[in-house]
């Protein structure tokens, strides 16, 4: 799931500044489950623009605003609240803005409401753990599944540095050093090897951006 | 000009001090202290933005030791440089006549002075060795032949004190493997622990300096235990610190206690002193 958080109300009145008429998205998904972009959050943040002056044209939450042909239709299906509006405010991830910019066109822009910040495991209700940075060259079969580039503040690969003291990250030391779980799972499973040997510097060509993947058998049908 | 290759292969105790660049471009202070040092040390170790906080380059102060007649201690953290760059100044310091290098990780920049700045990190200190390593045989780390390479003496940094060790000691054996000829290890305070390392560690073909960390107060201890990762003084020393008339005095005077018990066994002492070079000299010779 992806992480957001609201940003503040003052940057979103710049954003609006001399665009009176806004239309504003949602997202049913990962913005829901943070309640930075349900029903509720839309609602709240119409009140709080109209009590600003502003007129809200029209409002969706769309089940996943990141597809991009799924507001595509949306926009073809509310033509008309559409047309009558200066600018989108997105209550969602990066590419839920994202999705909402393209469909817009040149003609109208579309703001962030929120900051993008992480994917996430949901590790009990309402909480959510930085699990992955996406890297695209995993080494998670070498770290028993806990991720040094996203657990470990410098993405070491080698073990714990010298500031760890007593199993906790000298970057934060309410957390615990990457290292010494990914040490203590590996020695549990009877895989130190895997520690011992050295890790070669991470191959980054895989994460040039922007990234794209076709999946063939899907384009076909 | 001796060396701390000389040093460390003839067997006799050798002593390295740490020397800060300043905050700026005035290098009076620093050449004073380099100075101070030169005849008293093996060889000096230059930071590299200590605890993220931006000074001037190690290189350019490596460079300016050497001058001075004064073997330096080249020291190159994973924090503010990719790959590219790491190895362009290695053979850069190398051209300038730097024949030591110290490979470590580096503070995290949310320590420093600069926290909105991206952490590089793209190598960590046991592929910096490697790098190293690949560079003193000829080639770039993809293998590419270099016109010309490097010689470095490689050295490299252990927590003796690591809790856990285990996780600590592969490490320490990944960069021997990778290269490293020498340790200087993080401060120490529990020299039987230390001498137990050092049993273990003599095992293979690296020269261990121990670290000192001159304790300036009690206060200090206090702020280091808090605030510096991985650093636990123990709380006798901060007792016989803090009864003290003169904290500074009493602060040079364990550190002389701890070089000497190292001279008992040990290859070296390696002395950080943290903006007080001169309580070096003094640290030296209450070791006798
Ligand atoms: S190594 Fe870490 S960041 Fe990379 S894909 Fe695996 S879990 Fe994600
Ligand atoms: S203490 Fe562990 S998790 Fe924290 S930066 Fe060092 S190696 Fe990474």
């Amino acid at each position: 799931m992806i992480i957001t958080k609201k940003k503040d109300f003052s940057k979103i009145l710049e954003y609006l500044k001399g665009r009176d008429r806004v239309y504003l998205f949602g997202c049913n998904s990962c913005a829901e489950q943070c309640e930075t972009g349900g029903e509720r959050e839309v609602k709240a943040m119409a009140e709080l623009l109209e009590k600003q002056g502003k007129k809200i044209t029209g409002s969706s939450i769309p089940d996943e605003t990141c597809y991009s042909m799924l507001i595509k239709k949306h926009f073809r299906e509310d033509k008309n609240a559409i047309e009558k509006t200066d600018a989108f405010l997105v209550l969602a991830c990066g590419a839920g803005v994202k999705a909402v910019a393209d469909a817009a066109g040149d003609e109208k822009p579309a703001f962030p409401a929120l900051d993008s910040l992480y994917l996430a495991n949901v590790t009990r209700y309402g909480h959510f753990f930085e699990g992955c940075s996406l890297c695209g060259d995993c080494v998670l079969g070498e770290t028993g599944g806990i991720c040094p580039h996203t657990q470990c503040p410098k993405g070491l690969l080698n073990g714990p540095c010298g500031g760890m003291a007593n199993g906790k990250c000298e970057v934060n030391m309410e957390n615990d050093c990457a290292w010494i779980l990914i040490y203590k799972r590996l020695k549990a499973q009877g895989r130190l090897g895997a520690l011992k040997r050295i890790a070669s510097p991470k191959d980054y060509s895989n994460g040039v951006k922007p990234r794209t993947v076709v999946v063939e058998s899907r384009i076909k049908k | 000009m001796h060396t701390l290759k000389d040093s460390l292969s003839s067997k006799k105790f050798t002593i390295t001090a740490e020397i800060c660049p300043p905050k700026g471009t005035d290098v009076s202070d620093f050449l004073k202290k380099a100075q101070l040092l030169k005849d008293k040390i093996a060889a000096a170790n230059v930071t590299d933005n200590q605890r993220a906080v931006m000074r001037l380059s190690s290189l350019a102060c490596s460079v300016l030791l050497l001058k001075q007649g004064l073997d330096p201690v080249f020291q190159m953290t994973c924090r503010d440089r990719n790959r590219i760059a790491i190895q362009s100044d290695i053979m850069g310091a190398w051209t300038l006549g730097v024949k030591n290098i110290l490979a470590l990780s580096g503070d995290h920049v949310s320590f420093g002075d600069h926290r909105e700045a991206k952490a590089v990190f793209d190598l960590d200190s046991v592929q910096l060795v490697q790098v190293i390593n690949k560079l003193n045989s000829g080639t770039n780390m993809k293998e590419t032949p270099l016109k010309g390479g490097t010689g470095f003496f490689i050295g490299a940094v252990v927590a003796p004190e690591a809790e856990p060790w285990e996780p600590e000691m592969i490490k320490f054996e990944k960069k021997i493997e990778a290269g490293a000829r020498f340790f200087q290890t993080q401060a120490i305070y529990d020299i039987d622990k230390f001498h137990k390392f050092y049993e273990y560690a003599r095992k293979f073909d690296v020269k261990i300096l121990g670290g000192i960390l001159l304790l300036k107060s009690a206060k200090m201890a206090h702020f280091l235990n808090t605030n510096v990762p991985g650093v636990t003084v123990p709380k006798h020393l901060i007792d016989e610190l803090e009864k003290a008339k003169d904290q500074l005095e009493k602060g040079i005077e364990i550190a002389a206690r701890q070089v000497k018990e190292l001279k008992k066994f040990c290859d070296g002492a390696h002395i950080m002193a943290i903006g007080q070079e001169e309580s070096v000299v003094k640290i030296i010779e209450g070791a006798g």
